[in-house]
C-alpha cells in the first residue's frame, strides 16, 4: 500500500457541542423539523446566533426533494459554505473531515454538521425503492428483503468463513444493550438476554429481530470551529487526530468481507500517532453486528477472521474491557436514517469531553468512530473512520 | 381492448381481484436486456465490446474501460453459490404473501456477483450452481439459480411456480381442436397433467373423426366455439373465462396462393377474420374473466398462448395475405400483453415455421410436425417464456430477422420467385 504524502494535521480545528434530537419511532414531521431542532440545539449549546454559523453540512435520506440548499431557505440561514453528504452511514465522518478542512482553511469559521431523518410507517419502503439503480434492477425484485436480506447474506458468509456463531453476535448486542440502559435517548430500555436474542423473530436467516436496527426519526449534530473560538465560548472540545474515507474498495471481492479501512488503517494510526492498543473505546457502525466484527478486524484490533475469538475475549461494556458503542449503538438506540452516521461520532465527542449522557468509559483519552454506508447493490460502498482525542491527550 | 371485469357474479371473484400483487417491476433501460433474454428463455450477460469485461448488474458503461458499447451475449450462467438466506420479512406486498423466500449470492465464473432466486434443490452454500433467466410475474427478467445436476423434474418448486405456467392440474382452453396442431396440443397438455382441457370446435362433432377421438379422453370437454362469431365466443367466455388458467388460441386459417394468381380478397378477409379478429374477440370476451381469475392467488401464472407464425416477422409472398394477417395478430398480441400484464397474466406468442398439416401440404420440407409444436407450447408454459420460435425454420428466420429485417425481406422476395419457378418446373 502506498502512502502518498503526509497529511496536514487538523491542528487547532476542533469539534464541540454534541447534540441529539431525541429519537421517536414514527413522526408526522418532515426531516426539516429535525434539522431545525438540531440546529437550535447546537446554537443553544454554544450560545451562538444563527448568523454565527457560516457553514452547514448535512446528511439525510428523507429531506428529498429538498437538499442542503433548500434547507437554508427553510431555516432562514445564509451560510457561505454548504455541503450535502449523500453517504448514509458514512455521512458523519465524511461531513466532519470536510468541515475540518473548510474551517482550517478559512472557508468557514463555524460549521454545523447535522444528520437528520424522519420516519413514517411507509417511508422505509419508499427509500428502498428509490435507493439506487442497481438495487432497483438487481436486488429489490429478489424478495425485497431490504438491507436485512443483504446483510443476512454477508452474515451467512462470514459465519461459515470464520466460525462465528449466533452467540458471538448475541454477546455484542447484549453488551450494547447494557450500555444503552445508561443512555436516556435509547429507544430500547429493557435488558436483553441471550435467550431473547437467540429466539427472537426470524427476519432473514441467520438474522433475527435483535440483529436488525429499528428505523426511527431523530437527529444528531456537532459543531466544527477553531479551538480559540471554542475556548472563548467556554465549550468543551475534542481534537481530531486522523480521518479517512474510502469508496467502492476491493470491487473484485466476490462478497464483502472487508471495508476500506484495510486500505487506510496504516495511515490512520500514523497520522494519529497512536496504535490500536491506545484506543480506549470504539463506536462501530453497527447496522448489523457482523459489521462490528468486520470493522474491528479491519481497523487492526484483531486479525481478519479473528473477530469471533475477539468477541469471546472481551465484555464490550463501557465499564468493562474494550468498550464499543457506549451509548448502545444503533442496535439499541435506533437508526434514525442518516443520523445513524453521526450517532457514534456524537457519542465519542461526549465521552472525550466530559459531556456524558451515557456511562463514561473510565479515563478515556482516545476514541474511534466508524462510518459505513450505502449498500447500493451487494455491499456497503463507503467506509470512513475518525480518530478522536481528549483535548489534553 | 379489454373492458373492466363484470361484478356481482358469484363465480367471478372480481371484487378481490382488482389489483393482483406483482413483484417490483421497475427497471432501468439497461436492465431490460435481461428481460429481453428471459422472454426467449436465453441466459445473457452484458459484455463490453471493447475490453470484453462482463458486467452485472446491467450498466450504461463498462466498469473497467468506461466504454459505453455494451452488448448482451449468451453465457453459461455457471458459478458458485457463496451465500444464501431465507427471507422471512419483506417490504413488498407480493413477497410478503409468499414468505419465506430463498435468495442467494452467486459468484459467476464470468466474474460478477449476482443476487438470484434459489431453486429449492439448490444449496446449502457453498456449492456450484447454474443461473438461468426467468420472467417473474411482473413480466420482468430475473435470475434463478439451479443445481448443476438437474433433477428429473425441476418445475415442482414453490418459487419457480410463481414464475411459470406448468399445465399440470390446470384448466385449459384450446380454441380449435379440429386441426392437426390443435389435436397434438390437446394430447400434449393431457400428457403434461392438465386437469381439464376444454376443446373448441366450430363444426358439429359428428363431422370430425378427430373430435370424436378427442372426446374419448377423460380430461377433455368439447365446447362449441367459433372464433369468427362474437356471440359464440361470448357464450363460452360466460361459462368458463373465470375458471380458465391457460387459454391457447390456435384458431387459424390459411391457404397457399397459386403463383401469379393475384390477391384472393375472400381468402384475405377470412384470414383477417380468424387470425386477427378471432384473437380480438377472444381477448374481449375472455380477457376480463381471466384477469379477474388471476387475482385469486393461485401459485402458477395464468397464461394466454397465441399460435402465430414466423411469417409475422417478414412477409412470405406465397403466403402473402396470411403473413399480413399474422403480422396484425402479432401486433395485437402485444396490446393484449400490455393489458394482461398488470393482472400478472402472461401472454406467450408461438411463432412456428410451416407446420406439417392440412394447410401446408403444398410447402416443401422442412416442416414442423404438430407433436413438436405441441411440445414447444408445453415447454413455453413450463419454462415461463414469452416468445417461442419452435423448430429449425423458425429459429433460422429469427436469426435472419434479428440480423437484418431488410435483408430478410429482400431474400424472401427472391426465394419466393425462385420457388414459384421451381413449382412451375415441377408441373
Amino acid at each position: 500500500m502506498s502512502i502518498s504524502r503526509a497529511l496536514k494535521s487538523y491542528g487547532d480545528t476542533v469539534i464541540t457541542a454534541p447534540v441529539t434530537v431525541p429519537y421517536v419511532r414514527h413522526s408526522l414531521r418532515s426531516a426539516h423539523a429535525f434539522f431545525a431542532c438540531a440546529l437550535a440545539d447546537l446554537l443553544r449549546t454554544a450560545s451562538l446566533d444563527k448568523s454565527d454559523v457560516d457553514g452547514l453540512s448535512i446528511g439525510s435520506f428523507t429531506l428529498a426533494p429538498d437538499s442542503a440548499i433548500g434547507l437554508t431557505q427553510h431555516l432562514g440561514i445564509s451560510p457561505r459554505w454548504l455541503d450535502n453528504i449523500p453517504l448514509g452511514g458514512a455521512c458523519g465522518v465524511v461531513a466532519l473531515r470536510r468541515a475540518l478542512r473548510a474551517v482550517q482553511c478559512g472557508d468557514a469559521e463555524i460549521v454545523a454538521c447535522i444528520g437528520a431523518d424522519t420516519h413514517q410507517p411507509d417511508s422505509f419502503r419508499e427509500t428502498l425503492g428509490n435507493f439506487s439503480v442497481f438495487a432497483r434492477d438487481a436486488v429489490l425484485p429478489y424478495g425485497a428483503g431490504g438491507p436485512n436480506a443483504s446483510f443476512a447474506l454477508l452474515t451467512d458468509h462470514y459465519m461459515r468463513s470464520y466460525g462465528a456463531v449466533r452467540e458471538d453476535f448475541g454477546k455484542l448486542c447484549i453488551a450494547q444493550r447494557d450500555n444503552a440502559l445508561g443512555y436516556p435517548h435509547a429507544l430500547f430500555k429493557k435488558k436483553l438476554t441471550l435467550d431473547e436474542y437467540l429466539n427472537a423473530r426470524p427476519i432473514a436467516d441467520p438474522l433475527r429481530l435483535f440483529d436488525c436496527v429499528m428505523p426511527c426519526a431523530g437527529a444528531e449534530g456537532f459543531l466544527v470551529m477553531p479551538q480559540a473560538r471554542a475556548e472563548s465560548l467556554g465549550l468543551p472540545f475534542v481534537r481530531v487526530l486522523a480521518t479517512s474515507e474510502r469508496h467502492n474498495p476491493f470491487p473484485q471481492d466476490p462478497i464483502q468481507m472487508r471495508g476500506g479501512w484495510v486500505l487506510d488503517r496504516e495511515r490512520l494510526y500514523q497520522d494519529a500517532g497512536i496504535g490500536p492498543e491506545d484506543v480506549d473505546f470504539v463506536e462501530t457502525y453497527d447496522d448489523y453486528p457482523v459489521m462490528s466484527l468486520i470493522q474491528l478486524e479491519d481497523l487492526g484490533f484483531c486479525a481478519k477472521g479473528e473477530g469471533p475469538e475477539f468477541v469471546r475475549r472481551h465484555t464490550f461494556t463501557s465499564d468493562g474491557s474494550f468498550p464499543i458503542n457506549t451509548s448502545g449503538g444503533q442496535l439499541s438506540v435506533g437508526q434514525a436514517g442518516c443520523a445513524a452516521g453521526f450517532l457514534g461520532l456524537v457519542e465519542a465527542i461526549r465521552q472525550l469531553s466530559d459531556c456524558n449522557l451515557a456511562i463514561p468509559v473510565p479515563a478515556a483519552r482516545f476514541g474511534v468512530a466508524v462510518g459505513f454506508g450505502m449498500i447500493t447493490y451487494d455491499r456497503g460502498l463507503s467506509s470512513g473512520a475518525a480518530f478522536l482525542a481528549r483535548a489534553d491527550a | 381492448m379489454i373492458p373492466p371485469p363484470a361484478r356481482g357474479d358469484g363465480e367471478n371473484r372480481a371484487s378481490q381481484s382488482d389489483a393482483p400483487l406483482l413483484p417490483p417491476s421497475a427497471r432501468s433501460r439497461a436492465a431490460l436486456g435481461l428481460t429481453a433474454a428471459a422472454a426467449l428463455g436465453a441466459f445473457k450477460l452484458q459484455v463490453c465490446t471493447s475490453c470484453k469485461a462482463v458486467q452485472y448488474p446491467a450498466r450504461e458503461a463498462c466498469h473497467v474501460c468506461l466504454s459505453i458499447k455494451l452488448d448482451w451475449r449468451p453465457a453459461d450462467g455457471l458459478g458458485e453459490l457463496i451465500a444464501e438466506t431465507k427471507i422471512r420479512h419483506s417490504h413488498d406486498p407480493f413477497f410478503r404473501e409468499r414468505l419465506p423466500w430463498r435468495i442467494g449470492m452467486v459468484r459467476l465464473d464470468a466474474g460478477p456477483t449476482a443476487i438470484a432466486h434459489l431453486h429449492g434443490e439448490c444449496g446449502p452454500a457453498p456449492t456450484r450452481v447454474r443461473l438461468q433467466t426467468r420472467l417473474d410475474k411482473s413480466g420482468q427478467g430475473v435470475l434463478v439459480a439451479f443445481p448443476i445436476d438437474k433433477a428429473a423434474d425441476m418445475s415442482d418448486d414453490q418459487q419457480l411456480r410463481e414464475m411459470t405456467s406448468n399445465p399440470r392440474s390446470r384448466k385449459i382452453l384450446v380454441t380449435d381442436g379440429d386441426t392437426a396442431s390443435g389435436e397434438a396440443i390437446v394430447h400434449a397438455l393431457v400428457a403434461a397433467g392438465a386437469a381439464t382441457v376444454w376443446v373448441g370446435h366450430a363444426q358439429p362433432v359428428q363431422k370430425s373423426a378427430r373430435l370424436e377421438a378427442l372426446r374419448l379422453i377423460p380430461q377433455v370437454i368439447l365446447v362449441a366455439l367459433d372464433a369468427t362469431e362474437s356471440d359464440s365466443v361470448k357464450v363460452l367466455a360466460g361459462e368458463i373465462a373465470t375458471r380458465t388458467d391457460i387459454l391457447i388460441n390456435n384458431s387459424e386459417v390459411h391457404r397457399a396462393l397459386a403463383p401469379d394468381s393475384g390477391i384472393d380478397f375472400d381468402l384475405a378477409r377470412t384470414e383477417i377474420d380468424v387470425n386477427y379478429l378471432g384473437l380480438m374477440r377472444l381477448a374481449r370476451e375472455f380477457g376480463p374473466g381471466m384477469r379477474a381469475h388471476a387475482g385469486d392467488g393461485t401459485a402458477y401464472i395464468l397464461a394466454w398462448v397465441n399460435l402465430l407464425s414466423v411469417f409475422a416477422l417478414g412477409n412470405l409472398p406465397t403466403r402473402g395475405t396470411f403473413s399480413a394477417a399474422m403480422a396484425a395478430a402479432s401486433s395485437l398480441s402485444q396490446y393484449l400483453r400490455a393489458e394482461m400484464r398488470p393482472a400478472g397474466v402472461r401472454v406467450i406468442n408461438v411463432f412456428p415455421g410451416p407446420i406439417d398439416d392440412d394447410w401446408n401440404q403444398s410447402l416443401p420440407a422442412p416442416k414442423l410436425v404438430p407433436a413438436a409444436l405441441a411440445e414447444a407450447v408445453v415447454a413455453a408454459l413450463s419454462d415461463g417464456v414469452e416468445d417461442v420460435y419452435p423448430g429449425d425454420v423458425a429459429q433460422e428466420w429469427l436469426a435472419r430477422w434479428e440480423e437484418s429485417r431488410k435483408v430478410l425481406e429482400k431474400e424472401l422476395g427472391i426465394e419466393s420467385e425462385s420457388r414459384g419457378a421451381r413449382d412451375e418446373d415441377a408441373q
